[in-house]
């Protein structure tokens, strides 16, 4: 049999069927979180609202805890986790800061020093 | 019969679409890259196309988990824009061009490439950002639209190879459309950036660069890479290569560069702009 599965690439969860399947009800849940009528119910009841697309414990856990690189091993994609965050205002250099061990400051400098930063010694 | 004018690559970052709405494009930050834009407007000023082909990535507006096309084309009269979730604002409908959509997707299914047919999908700002960039204050409502989309979200993810294969194919299906309409082929998204994970933030000024220099001179050379590749060299986001190396398979043999701007970052991406035309009529 072929083996499809993808080289690894360090510190990158590739989203591929298994995380797919396994972050399914979670990343519904994101998704659904295009329209703010769901994001307020988010925000009334988060518990209830986990419930009701079942998350497992550890996908529950990890949306408690804002735990980011959680989401994603258990199989989140960062492209509906986006609309999670919208909830909280994070944006990108937030949500990169919190996966990398930066601060936000710190993440953006980080950008900064492969770009501009870099040209501009 | 039509004819290709030209192509242009582009960024599509929210942040781009957020600065737009809150007017910064003169601050410090955005200075550099709004900078190419007015050049490339005046280009679409002077050719005046009459339908964009664009090439982008539904993030999760109408192409979720669910039912995920890997490669799709709209058939539309109209697209629809919608929230998304975390802030830009939605833009009016864009419209659409039915009858070479259609002509394409026979083509397409003609010569053994077969993508979903959609006929009622609202776009993300994969699409709009673009849009928005090139005909600013909703002008776009004037040029008519064809959304194609590449899964870049989900693996497995077609090959950068077939990407740019299926961009062949669809300039070939543009090239024999009984017409005399103008057509501008978009690629947006990219260049190195990676959103997720703690690798997160790793750009690539050199990879991106050089792959902007074969976009011209020499495609085929990108597609020596894998999407893995990519990921290695330009973060988990750099597949989005991909609709570049379809607007450049659009064109068919060499091209001028006539304009080109690379700021890095923006937002957490490094972002390139460039704007190719055909050299063979």
């Amino acid at each position: 049999m072929t083996d499809y599965k993808m080289k690894p690439v360090e510190g990158t969860y590739h989203f591929d069927g298994e995380m797919a399947t396994k972050g399914f009800s979670f990343n519904k849940m994101c998704y659904s979180f295009n329209s703010e009528e769901n994001r307020q119910a988010f925000r009334d009841d988060a518990e209830a609202y986990m419930e009701k697309y079942k998350l497992t414990e550890e996908q529950k856990q990890a949306v408690r805890d804002h735990n980011i690189n959680r989401m994603l091993e258990l199989g989140g994609s960062i492209y509906y986790m986006a609309k999670f965050a919208g909830i909280f205002g994070w944006n990108m250099q937030v949500i990169g800061g919190m996966q990398s061990g930066r601060t936000t400051e710190e993440f953006q400098a980080y950008l900064e020093s492969q770009g501009r930063g870099k040209n501009n010694g | 019969m039509a004819k290709i004018i030209g192509g242009i690559t582009t960024s599509h970052i929210p942040a781009i679409g957020v600065a737009m709405d809150k007017q910064l494009e003169e601050t410090p930050y955005f200075r550099d890259l709004f900078a190419i834009y007015p050049p490339i407007r005046e280009w679409l000023g002077e050719e005046k196309p009459d339908i964009a082909v664009l090439f982008y990535n539904d993030h999760g507006l109408e192409m979720w988990l669910d039912k995920k096309p890997t490669f799709a084309i709209g058939c539309a009269p109209e697209y629809q824009n919608a929230d998304e979730g975390w802030g830009i604002k939605p833009i009016p409908p864009v419209t659409g061009e039915t009858e070479l959509s259609w002509h394409i997707v026979n083509h397409l299914i003609e010569n053994d490439f077969d993508p979903t047919v959609c006929q009622d999908i609202k776009v993300d700002h994969g699409a709009t950002v673009p849009l928005t960039l090139l005909w600013p204050n909703f002008t776009y409502q004037g040029i008519k639209v064809i959304p194609i989309s590449i899964n870049c979200e989900r693996h497995p993810m077609p090959k950068p190879s077939r990407s740019y294969a299926f961009g062949q194919a669809i300039g070939d299906a543009i090239r024999c459309w009984d017409s005399e309409q103008k057509v501008v082929v978009l690629g947006t998204g990219g260049l190195s950036h990676q959103l997720d994970g703690p690798r997160a933030g790793i750009l690539n000024a050199d990879f991106d660069n050089w792959c902007m220099d074969k976009l011209v001179s020499n495609p085929e050379e990108i597609l020596q890479f894998s999407n893995v590749d990519l990921i290695e060299r330009g973060g988990a986001q750099m597949v989005e290569l991909a609709m570049w190396l379809a607007m450049r398979g659009c064109i068919k043999g060499e091209v001028e560069e006539k304009l080109r701007n690379y700021v890095s970052p923006i937002s957490n991406t490094a972002v390139g702009v460039q704007l190719l035309l055909p050299k063979e009529a």
